[in-house]
């Protein structure tokens, strides 16, 4: 019949209004910033280092500069500077770990390369700043947040990689134990060979994916 | 204003009252005068807060239709010692006058080519002539600013030359776009007067009078008790009612007939190089007009100031008349909230080959209905003949009109 | 039309020719969101090229990514795990449902309706990219499809989530049709606007929802039987006119066949590895060759040509856009009608810039 249509139509329209009122799924604003919504373990904005230790952030970052995240990054917007020592030789430190987050694009790829879980995905939205280049140039400073932090926003993520590392450790220390205990016994066996080949020192397990991020 | 009888309620002479109160001390020709003054500014007052809040309404109702509040940030004006004020919470009912104000502090472009005269003078007129329909209509039992034999007539003549003020101001631009505008929008008027005219013909057919407070007096009484002798609960009263009210929802440009206005896609409407004030000032008529021709239908179909049931007649009249007035602008928010526009040439088909069909068989039935006006039975007859007449042609005509357009089924692939 | 306009899809403009109200001539012009997302390709390894495909079309980066991953697979001849081919199937179902309802949202906002409709479609589309958003870390620029099965495994609680979303989904499209597909305004708006005959279609390469609603029965899912598609059963709405009514009805069907789907693939889903155990995404070198990899999108046929010469980088990276290539018939379809329809019928093409310009 005509006019049926409009009238079914605007009966849908009355249902909402009239719902508004006592139906929370038929008034659906979240009024922020008075009001804020939870956001989901898994949401990610722009990277940070993990620091394993709150008070000493630069000297206890995860990150080794081994540049894998910088090769991989789409739109290259991490820049990384080795540590060098005095003589010149490379230490597994960054001196410099910039990332420009005005390019960054929080694709979180550099993430799931990094083989040393040091660089995860932070949830800090609330970043609008008035100038327009420097403070868009994130340094390590600004990057190093402490593991607490991480366990903060990703809490199933942050004691699954403790749980990782905690585990390559023990490995690690394991085959120390069981190389060091190897060479005493070569030692008191073999007291004037030279050519006992020494084991090799126990070096990081090789890089393993890191778990579901 | 016609002389308050003593034993109306109180609250009824209340009006009356006050402004005697004010005016009775002064000579008689300066207390007419300032009657009339009065008169005006109260309704200048009342129907721009009137306007003030509608607007306000209307974007709080259609921001809950669509699952959210409408405007709730608008903050009291603040002083650099009153800084608490800013605080409160006014849920919005501080937004009408902050759009005001930016309205009014916007700067004001006019066009270089534009003829500075009717650019100026549009806007104006247009407001002017919608406030002169508020003088005709009776807001209560004693609350008419003008009798006049002839009101209806000068009500929809003063609302006729409003098409005037928009073709000024298209013509005025200067634009040969907002031009285009302005005369599909003053094709859209003119088609949606004819309807809009002939919807309350059989109205004064029946009450015998142009004058609006007769026709109000013709809706006295009630049937058996309860039901009011509104024109609106006839059959004909009714498709007259329905055809008003949709050809006001045209004549004020509102969705779905809100074509001219809308952000058009190609041509900016026929407002495009009025900006500030004067921009406040078209949307302010548009809504003036609005309010008048809710009121006129209130008048002629609904049956004024009067109340639905005779155990409610302590309320005053005037609130009976706001409670109308305000459930039909209701109804013209929820309209927007929910039809899609019509395209222009579908509005001027949809005036010229259903509605003014069916408005003049509208007349036709008028006259059967006060021709059967006689003994009982045929009072009682004249119901399904008249409803016959009423319904018959709007399935006919509709379905010839829609013809080719219809709920579709589909198939699916066989697969 | 500038780029800037209300009815706006993006930044696009139409050079539009009138006699009188009707349209003698229309040339589209876009490129205004251009940004070398083929040539990048060239240049940017083949896993980071994925989040880059969640940016083609915006609104729908799930199934962007996984064209590109079947592309890759095809490429590189990486196996998928079971688990994850109904994975992928729900979000592309999933992704379907998010861009039909935008469609139908933004199709009302054209023809008039101050908001309503599209709020409300909004308002469904917010649940599942809530889903997105807990599943992947990111509404909109997912990057969760991988060479060789997809990056997250989802946790039960989301799988319950979705499938308690897609069970409410069917009241959804309810309320929205009873509001608006019996409307006899939006019928005598969109009913007879912007035919498309089925060999003008065919000739122009259109596909998906606009190709189906001139009639003709071509769906990927159904033709190429890609990922585990072939196990569910679920039909193809056909239209008869092809006018802009019968687009919009024939999204409306397909995004309740899609639930069926849905509904099909929670209930089949096997648990499983979700990333094939042998796949490589970093560093990938696949052997010299050429593959094409395309899915049933939700706008139509999306299909990436990958060209590797055995390096870290593609040699060439095509992309098929398929709003792109349904917009080619716009001038055809608009011819004869109005300025209003002319926006209308742009609606129910269903373009993102994104896609169109890459």
């Amino acid at each position: 019949m005509l006019g049926t249509g409009l009238i079914q139509g605007l009966a849908v329209t009355a249902k909402n209004l009239v719902g508004s009122f006592h139906d929370p799924a038929r008034y659906t604003t979240v009024e922020y910033p008075e009001v804020k919504q939870k956001l989901p373990e898994a949401y990610r904005n722009f990277p940070f280092l993990v620091a394993e230790n709150a008070e000493d952030p630069m000297g206890t970052l995860r990150c080794v500069a081994c540049l894998i995240c910088e090769k991989e990054c789409p739109p290259q917007c991490i820049y990384i500077v080795r540590e060098r020592d005095a003589k010149g030789k490379v230490v597994t430190r960054p001196k410099v770990f910039d990332i420009d987050i005005s390019v960054c694009m929080s694709c979180q790829i550099c993430v799931e390369v990094c083989p040393f879980d040091a660089i995860k995905m932070d949830q800090e939205f609330e970043i609008a700043t008035a100038s327009r280049f420097d403070a868009l140039l994130l340094k390590k400073e600004d990057l190093a947040k402490p593991n607490t932090y991480y366990h903060q926003i990703h809490p199933k993520e942050a004691a699954e990689v403790d749980a990782i590392l905690a585990e390559q450790k023990a490995k690690a220390a394991a085959t120390k134990a069981e190389a060091a205990s190897k060479s005493e016994a070569a030692k008191a066996t073999k007291p004037a060979s030279a050519t006992t080949p020494s084991p090799a020192a126990p070096r990081a397990e090789a890089p393993k994916p890191p778990p579901a991020a | 204003m016609s002389a308050a009888a003593t034993t109306d309620a109180f609250l009824e002479r209340a009006p009356q009252l006050l402004r005697d109160a004010v005016t009775g001390f002064l000579p008689e020709p300066w207390r007419w005068i300032v009657n009339g003054i009065i008169a005006i500014a109260v309704i200048l007052a009342v129907f721009g807060l009137l306007f003030a809040f509608l607007t306000l309404a209307e974007r709080k109702i259609l921001g809950r239709v669509q699952n959210r509040p409408g405007p709730n940030r608008a903050p009291t004006p603040t002083l650099p010692f009153l800084k608490f004020l800013g605080k409160i919470r006014t849920y919005g009912l501080a937004q009408p006058f902050a759009d005001g104000v930016k309205a009014l502090t916007k700067e004001d472009v006019v066009p270089r080519d534009a003829d500075k005269l009717l650019h100026f003078l549009a806007p104006v007129a247009l407001l002017a002539f919608s406030i002169l329909t508020f003088a005709v209509i009776p807001y209560g039992r004693h609350l008419v600013p003008l009798e006049l034999d002839a009101a209806v007539l000068y009500f929809f003549a003063a609302g006729a030359s409003t098409e005037l003020a928009v073709f000024m101001a298209g013509w005025a631009s200067r634009n040969k776009y907002s031009l285009l505008a302005a005369m599909r929008a003053l094709a859209q008027l003119i088609s949606y007067e004819l309807p809009l005219l002939l919807s309350w013909v059989p109205v004064v057919m029946l009450a015998g009078t142009l004058s609006t407070t007769g026709i109000v007096e013709a809706q006295a009484g009630w049937k058996w008790g309860f039901i009011p002798h509104w024109h609106v609960l006839t059959p004909w009263g009714f498709c007259g009612f329905v055809i008003f009210m949709v050809s006001a929802l045209a004549e004020s440009n509102r969705s779905p007939f809100d074509l001219p206005e809308a952000e058009s896609e190609l041509i900016a409407g026929h407002l495009t190089e009025y900006s500030g004030f004067k921009y406040a000032l078209f949307f302010m008529a548009e809504y003036f007009g609005m309010i008048a021709l809710s009121g006129m239908a209130i008048t002629l179909f609904l049956g004024g100031w009067r109340a639905p049931l005779p155990f409610l007649e302590f309320v005053p009249s005037y609130a009976w008349f706001a409670v109308k007035l305000i459930t039909l602008l209701l109804g013209f928010i929820w309209i927007r909230a929910t039809f899609p526009r019509l395209r222009m040439d579908q509005l001027t088909r949809f005036a010229w080959k259903f509605l003014v069909p069916l408005a003049l068989i509208n007349l036709g039935t008028t006259t059967v209905w006060s021709l059967m006006a006689g003994s009982t039975a045929l009072q009682i007859a004249r119901w399904p003949i008249c409803l016959a007449l009423v319904v018959v042609p709007f399935v006919v005509i509709g379905r010839t009109l829609s013809a080719g357009v219809a709920p579709r089924t589909y198939r699916y692939a066989a697969s | 039309m500038g780029p800037h306009h209300p009815s706006t899809h993006g930044v696009f403009r139409m050079v539009v020719t009138l006699d009188g109200e009707t349209i003698v001539k229309l040339k589209p012009v876009f490129g205004y969101l251009h940004r070398n997302h083929e040539k990048l390709g060239e240049n940017t390894s083949y896993l980071a090229s994925m989040p880059y495909t969640d940016r083609l079309d915006y609104l729908s980066s799930m199934t962007n990514n996984w064209a590109y991953a079947i592309a890759v697979e095809k490429l590189a001849g990486q196996p998928v795990p079971e688990r994850a081919e109904y994975v992928r199937v729900i979000l592309a179902e999933l992704t379907r449902l998010l861009n039909h309802t935008c469609l139908a949202g933004f199709l009302m906002q054209d023809c008039g309706c101050s908001g309503t409709p599209l709020m409300y479609a909004f308002r469904e589309r917010e649940y599942i990219l809530d889903l997105f958003e807990s599943l992947s870390g990111s509404r909109m620029m997912c990057n969760y499809q991988r060479f060789g099965g997809c990056r997250v495994d989802p946790s039960a609680d989301w799988l319950a989530g979705a499938k308690k979303l897609t069970d409410r989904y069917g009241m959804f499209l309810d309320e929205f049709e009873a509001l608006l597909t019996g409307n006899e305004i939006i019928m005598a708006r969109t009913q007879g606007v912007g035919r498309l005959s089925p060999e003008l279609a065919i000739n122009a390469a259109v596909t998906g929802p606009m190709l189906r609603a001139t009639g003709v029965n071509y769906d990927l899912r159904k033709v190429d039987g890609y990922g585990v598609y072939p196990r569910f059963d679920f039909r193809v709405p056909l239209g008869d006119h092809g006018d802009v009514y019968d687009r919009y009805m024939i999204r409306v069907l397909e995004m309740r066949e899609s639930i069926k789907i849905l509904q099909q693939a929670f209930a089949g889903l096997p648990a499983g590895p979700i990333l094939d155990s042998k796949s490589k995404n970093r560093g990938l070198r696949p052997k010299a060759g050429e593959a094409y990899g395309r899915i049933e999108g939700p706008k139509g046929e999306i299909g990436f040509y990958l060209l590797s010469d055995g390096g870290a980088n593609p040699l060439r990276y095509r992309v098929r856009p398929p709003s792109f290539i349904n917009l080619t018939i716009l001038e055809d379809m608009c011819l004869g009608h109005t300025v209003a329809d002319a926006v209308i019928i742009l609606g129910s093409v269903d373009i993102v810039l994104g896609e169109v310009d890459r």
